[in-house]
């Protein structure tokens, strides 16, 4: 079976900048992957690229495809990727502050969803909006819906952006970074929630984070960028057991836990180089202990590594 | 613990919201009732979640705002008593380093006149020989000098606003989330450098973030609040939590190790409103453990001084 989405060898320019350079992942129905990396490695421009949505910043795709279903995207038309979008496509943004329009009440945002991309009339577009809050665990589903955006608190305002997301019956689901403006209490419930979907509905999950505690919690693979490449991809377990990448083996270890000796956190030195002035050689090498001269002069091919892949001149032990 | 070199007492800030010509003003505590010491030397974390009244606490603390009720002294003097020309030259032991690098930073001043505005508020000027090992002590080159913060990284950034907050070598630095808007990458550098300047410096701090996973890394005790009131103070960062709530943020912090994935039991129930908190407990409405007296009654700060906690049914 082909994947439901496919990124195939995908670099991203805007102007002159190239911002990515082959990408390539994929996304099954039923699974979660996690696109990690610092900010400014790409993971936004990735999920733009899945969704055909670079034009709006002015990028484009410059080498590779990007299928969804089987189907390339570039060959389709605006229209058709328009219908895809909040359709089968479901995206949920990183501040369900301004995802809401504040105008409106609740209810008629959802609804609309589902009688723009399913072609429901009115009263089955609420019923549906009612069944999907309640299955979001939200107390008086009908209630809420006559709110206003401002009368809500940010967790249950992300539940509504991620029934938005649903109401158009996505087979993918993009996340980007959905829990980085909530509460560590609330944070937890959203992603119990966007968990549950994968495993419930069946959907596929993109989830872009920054934070490796929620990849291992919810993912089942994981891929990590850096600076516009891929730099590891794996399912996770292995990969946070023996992480073979220097970089995904640092992003690890900078997440406090509870029993680390005090002065054992030093986190990465330096930072994500800018577009501007990639490095040659392997991008991550002027941040890098195990960088040799090699790593300086030539960029790691992409090699395989167990059931994933690593670009890496030194990789770490084989898992 | 060592002598405290800030004793808080009774603590409160009421805010009052709205009330025009023909609303009614409304009211909240922002913070209620706190007491605490801080020893010479320690860290002492501050952790809950948004509108928890932990960074009010900090102002407070510092008198950046005044307090409804309550004093706070500092080694020795009480500061909330202070007139503005005494207050003033107190400051010169006390700083903070903001949550923001982005925009506590003038973007119009070069390092160099960033650095200088703690001298100027003194009185004093900024000796130009101490520029470049002021930058090294933060881990700047000394080139940065005549650089302006736009040129700079986040991290970067937040490493001039460590430099500016030590800049008149203070005892007592407030450090405000001084890594939520920073990647984890370069929180690690600055958390490790805060530690290192704690040890050379001999300096004592009032740490407050969201993150229990950081504060339990970083900190001596760690103090939890909710809705305004303390809940819990934990004596170190092994002892187990014994309030439903400090559970409930251990449990929402996820280690990154997939072996160790576990079913989350998330809380049910809303955050009340600050403007109209329930009779009893705040956390009732949230509570697992809840019972008809958290309804009704409000738990007071008790049990083991060592290790008080703000519940009637602790665990």
């Amino acid at each position: 079976m082909s994947a439901l989405l496919d990124l195939d060898g995908v670099g991203v320019s805007i102007g002159r900048l190239a911002l990515l350079e082959g990408i390539s992942l994929t996304v099954e129905r039923g699974q979660v992957l996690g696109l990690v990396g610092e900010s400014g490695s790409g993971k936004s421009l990735t999920a733009m690229a899945a969704m055909g949505l670079l034009p709006l910043i002015g990028g484009r795709v410059t080498q590779g495809s990007v299928r969804f279903d089987g189907q390339d995207m570039a060959a389709m038309t605006e229209a058709q990727r328009r219908a895809l979008r909040g359709g089968r496509i479901g995206f949920v943004t990183q501040n369900p502050m301004t995802a809401l329009d504040p105008v409106q009440r609740i209810g008629e945002q959802v609804d609309v969803v589902s009688r723009l991309h399913l072609g429901l009339d009115r009263k089955a577009a609420r019923a549906r909006t009612l069944d999907l809050l309640t299955q979001l665990r939200i107390p008086e589903a009908a209630v809420v819906a006559e709110a206003w955006p401002h009368q809500l608190s940010g967790g249950m305002k992300q539940r509504i952006v991620i029934a938005m997301a649903l109401a158009g019956d996505p087979d993918l689901i993009i996340a980007d970074e959905p829990t980085t403006a909530l509460d560590v209490t609330v944070q937890a419930q959203i992603i119990q929630i966007l968990g549950n979907l994968v495993r419930e509905k069946g959907v596929a999950l993109l989830l872009i984070t920054h934070d490796m505690g929620v990849v291992a919690q919810v993912c089942d693979r994981v891929a990590v960028l850096y600076a516009g490449r891929l730099a590891e991809e794996g399912p996770v377990r292995p990969l946070f057991a023996a992480p073979a990448h220097p970089y995904t083996a640092a992003l690890i270890g900078c997440i406090p836990q509870d029993g680390m000796a005090k002065g054992s956190l030093t986190g990465i030195p330096g930072a994500v180089p800018s577009a501007r002035a990639f490095p040659p050689g392997c991008r991550f090498h002027p941040r890098c202990a195990r960088a040799s001269d090699l790593c300086r002069s030539a960029p790691p091919p992409i090699t395989p590594q167990g059931d994933g892949r690593v670009a890496c001149h030194h990789p770490g032990a084989a898992r | 613990m060592t002598a405290p070199l800030i004793r808080i007492d009774t603590l409160s800030k009421r805010f009052q919201s709205g009330g025009g010509l023909f609303a009614k003003p409304r009211a909240m505590m922002a913070v209620r009732d706190v007491t605490l010491s801080i020893g010479k030397g320690e860290v002492l974390g501050v952790v809950g979640e948004s509108g928890c009244g932990k960074s009010t606490l900090a102002r407070l603390v510092l008198r950046l705002i005044e307090p409804s009720a309550g004093r706070v002294t500092f080694d020795g003097t009480e500061i909330t008593a202070l007139p503005p020309a005494a207050l003033r030259k107190m400051r010169r032991r006390m700083s903070m380093v903001f949550q923001d690098p982005y925009s506590s930073l003038d973007p119009r001043h070069s390092l160099t006149e960033v650095l200088a505005e703690p001298f100027r508020v003194q009185g004093e000027t900024l000796p130009p020989e101490q520029i470049p090992q002021m930058l090294e002590a933060v881990g700047l080159p000394a080139t940065f000098a005549q650089s302006h913060p736009h040129q700079l990284s986040g991290g970067q950034r937040q490493r001039v606003g460590i430099a500016r907050a030590l800049a008149l070598r203070p005892d007592f630095v407030v450090l405000d989330e001084p890594t939520a808007s920073l990647d984890v990458s370069i929180q690690a550098q600055i958390i490790a450098l805060l530690a290192d300047l704690r040890d050379r410096l001999g300096l004592t701090y009032l740490f407050i973030s969201h993150d229990l996973g950081l504060v339990r890394y970083f900190c001596d005790r760690i103090v939890v609040m909710y809705l305004g009131s303390v809940v819990e103070v934990l004596p170190d960062t092994r002892t187990a939590p014994r309030h439903p709530y400090t559970q409930a943020l251990m449990a929402s912090n996820f280690a990154p190790d997939p072996a160790r994935r576990r079913m989350i039991e998330p809380l049910t129930g809303e955050i009340p409103s600050p403007f109209a908190l329930p009779p009893g407990c705040a956390f009732a409405t949230r509570c697992p453990r809840a019972s008809d007296l958290c309804r009704q009654k409000a738990p007071a700060l008790g049990g083991d001084a060592a290790h008080p906690v703000a519940c009637f049914h602790p665990l």
